[in-house]
């Protein structure tokens, strides 16, 4: 056996592959259902922080800010595990699926406000005095005039960012989530053969490619000349 | 308001053609400069005749910068006053005082004789009596020119989507922009972005319309239609307050020239008066800069 098959053997085994693909494409769906309600609602919750944001309440403002500097600034797996492990001694048991849900949606919600409220602040004067001007009130021209033009300018690193972390949906595997990775480690220790791995990375190269493209038009649509 | 125009030479002061106990008092703090004015009446004079926009008094300070030190307007039904003064004097904060852009730190203002300064004004409901134009257009640039319009109409006004299109449409006919309706604002030219935005201000039916240095963001060719858009709303009987840049405008256009010089309105006259016969130094000294240009 020369090297070439012995590759060919460790990365692509064919049994190995056909045994495991089912299992591993639960995993996908664990995955795609898991990083489709993390983007929805992290999205939704950061611009409402954002919004909330914008009304420039003190005390509001600043809870806003220790949120969104704490969840920006640990490690997602020191938080997953702190949730995971520790919540259960405060008498809180909460499935893995829902744990990884809950500290992803928080730290993109923490990432959205951010990127969200850059947006506002980069809104210029200009306009909320020409909504004013005709009458809308402050949640008005917030809603109607300064969040779309935000949005469109947050929408590049947004996209980037939810990427990311939907990505990071693989950090499930040491808490239990059978997501694509965990599903495929298993696979890799049943079988002493790496190739569920290989096809758990090509699940997600087909998984994230087409978001990475769908970024890459969403910029493209959304990007407008300066007036 | 034809009578002042035509029977007195200082028609800054509407009182000046009746027989009025204040006449007096009125002219000589035009003579005088208001230069601190303890002017607070109520605007509606004895006949009933109430200005559209009245200033009095007005005090506005940016930190230890003291930009308004006591301005007095009044601006008659249908008349256009044309505001002069280099930069720094004032007369951009005064406009964005009148509809409270900027909060006035003493002094009175009133649309059609309702106070609009002070606490308990319910200020959206006011700002869209007061329509306004901006030297940078301020168009939203996600919205196409008949959404720039509409937008106010659905949400202030609460009208309905095809009444508020109606409507919408109906104001881009008259700055001549119909077929652009669906128009981004990143499509148009200037002048056809301040023509829009003249439209959105216009949808209101606003009864006064304040006018930023309207024409100094556009290229030279373009100032012409935005000026035929005024003289037009003008000649509709539109009350228009004009901070501008464009004497040969004000020349023609306008019933009054306002000159105004760190924060106090020093001169107003008849256009032909105020660029002909200048009767203050500041004003000469101006208006020599300008024509220098």
């Amino acid at each position: 056996m020369d090297q070439w098959d012995r590759f060919i053997e460790t990365f692509f085994n064919s049994t190995v592959l056909s045994k495991y693909a089912p299992s591993i494409l639960e995993g996908v769906w664990v995955t795609i259902e898991l990083s489709l309600l993390i983007v929805i609602v992290g999205v939704v919750l950061g611009t409402f922080l954002a919004l909330l944001r914008a009304y420039e309440n003190h005390f509001l403002s600043f809870l806003i800010v220790v949120f969104a500097d704490i969840f920006r600034a640990v490690p997602p797996l020191v938080l997953i595990l702190i949730v995971f492990f520790g919540l259960p001694n405060a008498g809180i048991f909460l499935s893995s699926f829902l744990v990884l849900f809950l500290v992803l949606m928080l730290i993109l919600a923490a990432f959205s406000e951010e990127i969200i409220w850059a947006g506002i602040t980069s809104v210029d004067r200009g306009q909320w005095e020409a909504a004013r001007s005709t009458g809308l009130g402050f949640t008005q021209a917030l809603v109607w005039v300064a969040l779309p033009q935000a949005t469109r300018m947050a929408i590049p690193p947004l996209t980037n960012r939810a990427i990311a972390i939907t990505k990071m949906t693989a950090l499930g595997t040491v808490i239990g989530v059978p997501d694509i990775l965990n599903q495929a480690t298993t696979a890799q220790s049943f079988s002493g053969n790496a190739s569920p791995l290989m096809l758990a990375a090509i699940a997600y190269v087909l998984l994230f490619l087409p978001l990475v493209v769908m970024s890459r038009w969403l910029e493209h649509r959304f990007a407008w000349r300066k007036a | 308001m034809a009578t002042w125009r035509m029977g007195t030479s200082r028609p800054a002061d509407d009182t000046t053609s009746r027989s009025n106990p204040e006449l007096s008092h009125r002219v000589r703090s035009l003579v005088f400069l208001p230069a601190v004015s303890a002017v607070t009446r109520p605007a509606v004079s004895a006949n009933g005749l109430v200005p559209s926009l009245e200033i009095c008094g007005l005090h506005k300070s940016f930190g230890p910068l003291e930009v308004l030190k006591g301005v007095d307007l009044k601006v008659a039904h249908s008349e256009l006053v044309f505001v002069l003064g280099p930069s720094g004097s004032g007369k951009s904060t005064m406009l964005r005082c009148c509809n409270r852009l900027e909060e006035p730190d003493f002094g009175e203002i009133f649309i059609e004789g309702d106070l609009i300064t002070g606490r308990g004004v319910n200020l959206n409901a006011i700002r869209q009596r007061i329509g306004m134009v901006f030297q940078a257009f301020n168009l939203y640039p996600h919205l196409s020119a008949r959404k720039n319009v509409t937008l106010a109409l659905r949400k202030v006004r609460g009208m309905r989507w095809d009444e508020s299109n109606a409507h919408a449409m109906e104001a881009l006919d008259q700055v001549g922009l119909a077929d652009k309706a669906e128009s981004y604002p990143s499509e148009l030219s200037g002048g056809q972005q301040q023509r829009v935005a003249i439209a959105r201000a216009l949808a209101l039916e606003p009864q006064v319309m304040l006018f930023d240095e309207p024409t100094s963001a556009l290229d030279p060719e373009l100032v012409g239609d935005v000026l035929e858009v005024m003289r037009n709303m003008k000649a509709a009987g539109m009350t228009m307050l004009v901070v501008s840049h464009e004497m040969n405008f004000a020349r023609e256009a306008a019933d009054r020239v306002i000159f105004m010089d760190q924060g106090q309105i020093v001169e107003q006259g008849l256009p032909a008066e105020v660029f002909g016969f200048p009767r203050h130094e500041r004003t000469r000294a101006f208006l020599s800069r300008v024509k220098g240009m």
